[in-house]
């Protein structure tokens, strides 16, 4: 076996027989994604309620229209009531052709939804009636894939996130753990070259990371999450690759200068939270002041963020790779360099 | 010395204000275990360091094998095996993966494990991780992580420290076996005792210093200290004890009676004629007794 190989067993089983490490890895996005799906996931919940008595072709049309939770009621007065007493924000009774709508006008919100809702349902029933043809056609749909729901948005920035932690912080321990256990010393007095350690840590990373990404989106594709990916999801192959080597870079240089574990840990966390929020991880950047969207340009999280959303879901094609492949790669390259700098064999 | 394999001349090496090594000159011959004693923060590491390569000097030169060791010099490496006074271990690996491992790192067929684990009486542990083993255990596993590629000399940093007296014995079995091979050892230890025991020749460090170097039989007699001869108290009073024919000084401390003498001979067939003989030991002075000479101070580790 080469000393290239043997090195990355060697880490590959290290790895993989620390359940730590492989919580942190595999477990902990997944965990993420499950609390994420939870919070921004059940959409229908936010929808504005409607009491409704009697039925009709415009209770069809509003529970059709899902822009309402329609709940049926029995009496128009019971309805009323809960309108009155808070819990509902507007209420309907059809009798034939006329249509009853009492709203509480204290969540003007609601009100303006409910009134807005039923007017059109209500204007297209009576265009309907005339058998004449709109005057004016409305044609109206969602930029996005029409199975885009919050799950789309939340993998591959969870995922990216996850591909950081997981390899910043892989990289930075293995190298102070040892240097510390003087593995790193001993390495050092066998006939094996740097090339040959840094690149068989480097394989561990992107094998790892692969890994993460397979596990995570099989688990979010599960009915139970129902990603659905674009047509060109394996362009995100080489992003996850380019994604893994900047973090690897970052992991290497705070491994280089950070003296104890402890030390390594608390500077991957400083630098992997503030990057996951401002590289958009967790919740678009659009509302955020435009000299920090500036700064999160620089951030190679960022970048795979961006680059996996175009091409696991919005289908974008190999054109999508150009700008964060070039800024990963860059990335990689300065702060390659700097740990090449500032990287030690020995503590003293 | 013609084939020698070692030649370190003149070496120093500051940290800070403090000369850690402040002029070390020695030569290792092939086949010899050479021991460099002496107390904690005596200069012992650093020296070996520099002899590995690991550091440089800021005075002096080394070679090994004829060849310098510093800067990193890889034509020499497979030559030489290290010990280092961590374990460096791979995380989470077996005894064997550790050597395999390190088998491949000099190009060395994976086989050479087994061969190695047998030698330093590992093989029951070879499915075992390295964080399960004992201090004495790892110890061993570390020597043989250092012998796998069959190199020329072996650099032992400290490889009894820690180890319980048992442990210690299992190792010093180690180490007589890697001798038996044919290896060049060189040894930091900071028991005396062991040095005397294990090493062909050793160099008696403090502060940084040389103080003396020989073999161990040889530095003992040199010091022209009394023999101790001890038998049971009671055989004879300390008056009569002290009227013997050679007796420096008798001495009776309540278990033994302890006569001093610098002609143990006189004293022994003297003590046979009047059958005061039970219990008898013998004890000639110990390296410690040329350390205390050397330095003016008793010798602690």
């Amino acid at each position: 076996m080469t000393a290239f190989r043997s090195l990355s067993t060697a880490m590959f089983k290290g790895f993989f027989r620390e359940r730590t490490a492989l919580f942190f890895a595999f477990l902990m996005p997944l965990m993420f994604l499950v609390i994420f799906g939870l919070i921004f996931g059940n959409s229908s919940g936010n929808k504005t309620k409607i009491g409704v008595v009697g039925d009709g072709p415009v209770v069809t049309a509003l529970s059709q229209s899902g822009a309402l939770d329609v709940q049926r009621y029995d009496s128009f007065d019971a309805a009323l009531q809960k309108v009155r007493g808070g819990d509902l924000p507007a209420a309907l009774a059809v009798r034939g052709n006329e249509i009853e709508l009492r709203y509480a006008a204290s969540d003007t919100v609601a009100a303006g939804t409910v009134q807005g809702v039923v007017g059109a349902v209500v204007d297209k029933a009576n265009l309907a009636a005339t058998g004449r043809p709109p005057l004016i056609r409305l044609d109206s749909g969602q930029v996005e894939d029409s199975s885009l729901s919050a799950i789309q948005y939340l993998t591959p920035g969870i995922l990216s996130w996850g591909l950081a932690t997981s390899a910043i912080f892989g990289a930075a321990l293995t190298l102070v753990n040892w240097r510390k256990k003087q593995v790193l010393r001993r390495i050092r007095l066998a006939p094996v070259g740097t090339g040959t350690v840094i690149s068989s840590r480097l394989l561990v990373t992107v094998g790892v990371s692969v890994l993460q990404a397979v596990l995570f989106v099989a688990v979010a594709m599960t009915p139970v999450f129902g990603l659905k990916l674009a047509g060109q999801w394996w362009l995100a192959l080489p992003l996850l690759v380019l994604g893994s080597l900047s973090f690897f870079s970052i992991g290497v240089l705070v491994g280089s200068f950070a003296k104890t574990e402890e030390a390594a840990t608390g500077i991957t966390n400083v630098i992997v939270l503030p990057m996951a929020f401002l590289s958009g991880t967790f919740f678009p950047l659009q509302n955020a002041p435009g000299w920090l969207q500036a700064v999160s340009q620089v951030l190679p999280l960022r970048h795979l963020n961006d680059g996996m959303v175009d091409v696991l879901v919005r289908g974008k094609g190999i054109e999508a790779l150009a700008l964060p492949s070039a800024v990963l790669i860059g990335f990689t390259l300065v702060v390659g360099f700097a740990a090449s700098r500032v990287f030690s064999w020995e503590d003293s | 010395m013609s084939g020698s394999t070692i030649v370190a001349d003149g070496l120093r090496k500051r940290y800070g204000d403090l000369w850690a090594v402040d002029g070390v000159s020695f030569t290792v011959g092939e086949g010899e275990f050479f021991g460099i004693l002496g107390p904690n923060g005596a200069g012992k590491t650093t020296t070996l360091e520099i002899v590995e390569g690991l550091r440089r000097p800021d005075e002096g030169t080394v070679l090994l094998l004829g060849e310098s060791p510093w800067p990193r010099n890889p034509k020499l490496l497979p030559r030489i095996g290290v010990q280092l006074q961590a374990s460096s271990f791979f995380e989470r690996l077996t005894a064997r993966e550790q050597l395999e491992t390190f088998a491949s790192l000099y190009g060395v067929s994976r086989g050479t494990a087994a061969d190695m684990l047998e030698l330093v009486g590992l093989a029951d542990k070879a499915n075992t991780r390295e964080n399960k083993l004992s201090g004495g255990q790892r110890q061993r596993l570390s020597i043989a992580c250092a012998l796998i590629h069959d190199p020329d000399i072996v650099f032992l940093d400290e490889p009894t420290a820690a180890l319980d007296p048992q442990a210690r014995r299992n190792l010093w079995d180690v180490l007589r076996a890697i001798r038996e091979r044919g290896k060049t050892i060189v040894y930091t230890t900071h028991h005396l005792d062991e040095a005397e025991v294990l090493c062909d020749r050793v160099a008696i460090m403090d502060r940084g210093r040389i103080l003396a170097m020989d073999p161990p039989a040889t530095l003992v007699r040199g010091l022209d200290a009394p023999t101790h001869v001890m038998v049971e108290r009671g055989l004879l009073t300390v008056a009569q004890a002290t009227e013997l024919p050679g007796v420096d000084e008798a001495r009776d401390d309540g278990v033994s009676l302890t006569l001093s003498t610098r002609r143990p001979a006189v004293v022994l067939s003297t003590l046979a004629e009047r059958g005061a003989l039970d219990g008898l030991q013998v004890r000639g002075a110990t390296l410690e007794d040329v350390f205390l000479e050397l330095t003016g101070r008793e010798y602690r580790a």
